[in-house]
């Protein structure tokens, strides 16, 4: 049987802001599979966006939901879960939301590693205020505000990541939706930080100013350009040129902050 | 008050006010002169079951104590100046979301970073209009360090009730200053709770305000599960656009507060008879102010007062009583005259108005406002 996605959506609130064509209603299916997957309660679940297209999903999604400032998420998801570290703490993110005006809050979310998912959906471009660049869009590239290409180079976000100190690390795409979906779980279920790159695509505002071709054409270019590391452990270095690297990076034990928090609560408690 | 008394610093007394009001989080950014309610916290709120939690910045600071209120927290941050600069987003996102919380200013010198150790009063303008968009305020400003020890429970109370942040608003002097108060018994000060829904979850609204002004609030994960958003929204939550919602909603923010003056407005006004001359100080001016005024009656100069201690909203009242019964208005503060206007707003000409202004890093003296005393009458 189909899977039925009607039971964590919210009635009344389709049709989606999304245009036709744009791939963060993939990423939402996978997380609401994921969610699934896991069997989180709805109730004791919190989802958490700062501003942009892709966080505009919170609002669709039948959970206690929390729309916030551009970049912020992951500061107001910080006290959300210790307040109570017993909530199930996930948040959703753009490129610009999460690395530009929010880096700061993700590189000190990695560090702490609290027990929040990070899922970042990654178009490379700003889709919300019209196509402007964004910290992960490639050198090189149009957008509305680099018409002569992109000086900039574009932050590798499973890299940035591990480096700033998350614990699980993973990339996934919406033509591997189903991995995608793994992943996903795989990060809720993860006691700490866990940050999956969710590649995905603006037709509209990116696609259509670099000539990438249709909503499906960039879709499938996920399918010839995406190695994952295990399959990458036997290709040269001529073939993974140009290529982008697939899969869990990542999956380390190490304590996490609310629980860490607690031996502090003991501690002042019993002293 | 009964009580146990302590010799206390103003921070502190704001951090152990804060305690006695309920609060259980405390997320926050280092900086001077604010930093000993951060560090009070840290060691006092583990052993009360609460949380601490030094963020990256103000701005995550702010947002942090606004995701422990909707787990239904009480919350507050601290901070000066340059953080209160940081906060203002996120401060206007708990206007239009209706999240309690308390953020308190200890105002240094500025703008920029300014005075790190100066004590000035130049963020009156700003806690009023600070954050972008129409919304009220709330700020209150004690003069001593029981006072905000007192008004610090009395913020989180309105904050509560009204469902609405709350600035309290101090300087480097009363934040640093050591005075003997007195703790009171717990129970004897009233502490409020936020409205919390009674109905079935499915039934919840979460801004459905039929019953009243401000909404019942659910607490995230106890089963009321809904949405917050920065956006305008209606009585679901959702965002919406419909003139006809979100005027009544901008106007509803407002009347919280113009309805609920009672609660809100508090301030300290005494009349000398034959009096001339008046003054309107707040915070730590007030108190060279009441200096000032002692003197001039040894003199056999009879000076009014107004002492607001919730500064925004203004007393308006008060002030245009004052300005019936005297001829000038002597208003210091530590800034170039900002107050000083709101005077001048509320008695449209009735009285002459004359300010006292420092802002080199020094108090406002009692000599200062003698002096301009002297000369007015
Ligand atoms: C403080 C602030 N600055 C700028 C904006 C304007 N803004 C809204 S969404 C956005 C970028 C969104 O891009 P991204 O996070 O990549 O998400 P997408 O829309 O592509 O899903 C910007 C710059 C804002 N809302 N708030
Ligand atoms: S602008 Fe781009 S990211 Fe935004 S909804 Fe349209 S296709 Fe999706």
């Amino acid at each position: 049987m189909a899977f039925n996605y009607d039971q964590y959506m919210r009635p009344g609130k389709l049709p989606h802001i999304w245009c036709p064509g744009c791939a963060h209603g993939t990423v939402m299916k996978a997380i609401i599979r994921a969610i699934d997957r896991v069997g989180l309660e709805k109730d004791r679940t919190v989802i958490v966006s700062g501003i942009g297209c892709a966080s505009r999903m919170p609002g669709y999604v039948d959970f206690n939901t929390l729309h916030t400032t551009h970049g912020r998420s992951l500061a107001f998801a910080t006290g959300v879960k210790m307040a109570d570290p017993s909530l199930n703490v996930i948040c959703v993110a753009g490129d610009g939301d999460s690395l530009a005006i929010g880096g700061n809050h993700f590189i000190h979310a990695c560090r702490r590693n609290i027990d929040i998912t990070m899922i970042v959906f990654n178009n490379n471009i700003y889709g919300m205020t019209g196509g402007q660049f964004s910290p992960t869009t490639p050198h090189g590239r149009l957008a509305s505000t680099t018409p002569y290409g992109n000086p900039d180079y574009a932050f590798d976000v499973a890299e940035l990541s591990m480096g700033a100190g998350a614990t699980y690390v993973s990339r996934g795409t919406v033509y591997h939706a189903v991995p995608l979906e793994r992943q996903i779980a795989d990060g809720i279920t993860h006691n700490g930080f866990s940050v999956i790159d969710a590649l995905c695509t603006c037709p509209t505002t990116y696609g259509r100013r670099n000539k990438l071709g249709s909503p499906i054409d960039m879709i499938l270019w996920f399918k010839d350009n995406t190695v994952g590391i295990k399959a990458a452990q036997k290709l040269s270095p001529e073939e993974m040129e140009g290529k982008i690297l697939t899969g869990v990076f990542r999956n380390d034990i190490k304590p996490e902050y609310c629980e860490e928090y607690q031996k502090i609560v003991e501690m002042a408690q019993g002293g | 008050m009964s009580g146990k008394e302590v010799f206390y610093q103003g921070n502190e007394a704001c951090a152990e006010g804060a305690l006695y009001a309920g609060c259980r989080f405390f997320g926050g950014y280092p900086i001077t002169p604010s930093t000993e309610v951060a560090e009070l916290l840290s060691r006092r709120l583990p052993k009360v079951g609460g949380a601490f939690i030094q963020m990256e910045d103000e701005i995550a600071a702010m947002a942090s104590i606004i995701g422990a209120s909707l787990v239904g927290k009480k919350s507050l941050t601290a901070t000066s100046g340059p953080g209160m600069s940081l906060k203002l987003e996120n401060l206007g996102f708990a206007c239009i979301t209706e999240v309690p919380c308390v953020i308190l200013n200890v105002m240094r010198g500025g703008p920029s970073t300014g005075l790190p150790t100066g004590p000035s009063q130049s963020d009156v303008m700003q806690a009023k209009w600070g954050t972008h968009g129409d919304h009220p305020a709330i700020v209150l400003t004690p003069a001593s360090v029981q006072e905000i020890f007192n008004e610090t429970v009395r913020a989180f109370n309105i904050s509560e009730r009204l469902r609405t942040p709350v600035i309290l608003l101090t300087d480097e002097i009363i934040g640093h200053m050591r005075e003997k108060i007195v703790i009171p018994e717990k129970g004897e000060l009233e502490i409020w709770d936020r409205p919390r829904p009674d109905c079935p979850p499915e039934e919840y609204l979460p801004y459905d305000t039929s019953k009243g002004i401000v909404p019942p609030m659910a607490d995230f994960g106890s089963g009321y599960r809904f949405h917050v958003t920065g956006l305008n929204h209606d009585a679901s939550g959702f965002p919406t656009n419909k003139p006809s919602l979100v005027e009544p909603e901008e106007e509803r923010l407002m009347a919280k507060v113009t309805e609920n003056l009672d609660m809100i407005e508090k301030y300290e006004y005494f009349q000398k008879d034959g009096a001339k001359v008046g003054v309107m100080a707040f915070g730590s001016s007030a108190r060279s102010a009441k200096a000032a005024i002692k003197q001039a009656q040894e003199e056999g100069i009879p000076v009014d007062l107004l002492r607001p201690v919730t500064l925004w909203p203004y007393p308006e009242g008060p002030t245009i009583e004052m300005a019936g019964r005297v001829d000038t208005i002597v208003v210091p503060e530590m800034n170039l005259g900002q107050m000083i206007n709101e005077v001048q707003r509320c008695i449209e000409g009735r009285a002459k108005v004359v300010g006292v202004n420092r802002v080199d890093g020094d108090p406002i003296t009692p000599e200062n406002i003698l002096q301009k005393i002297r000369e007015v009458v």
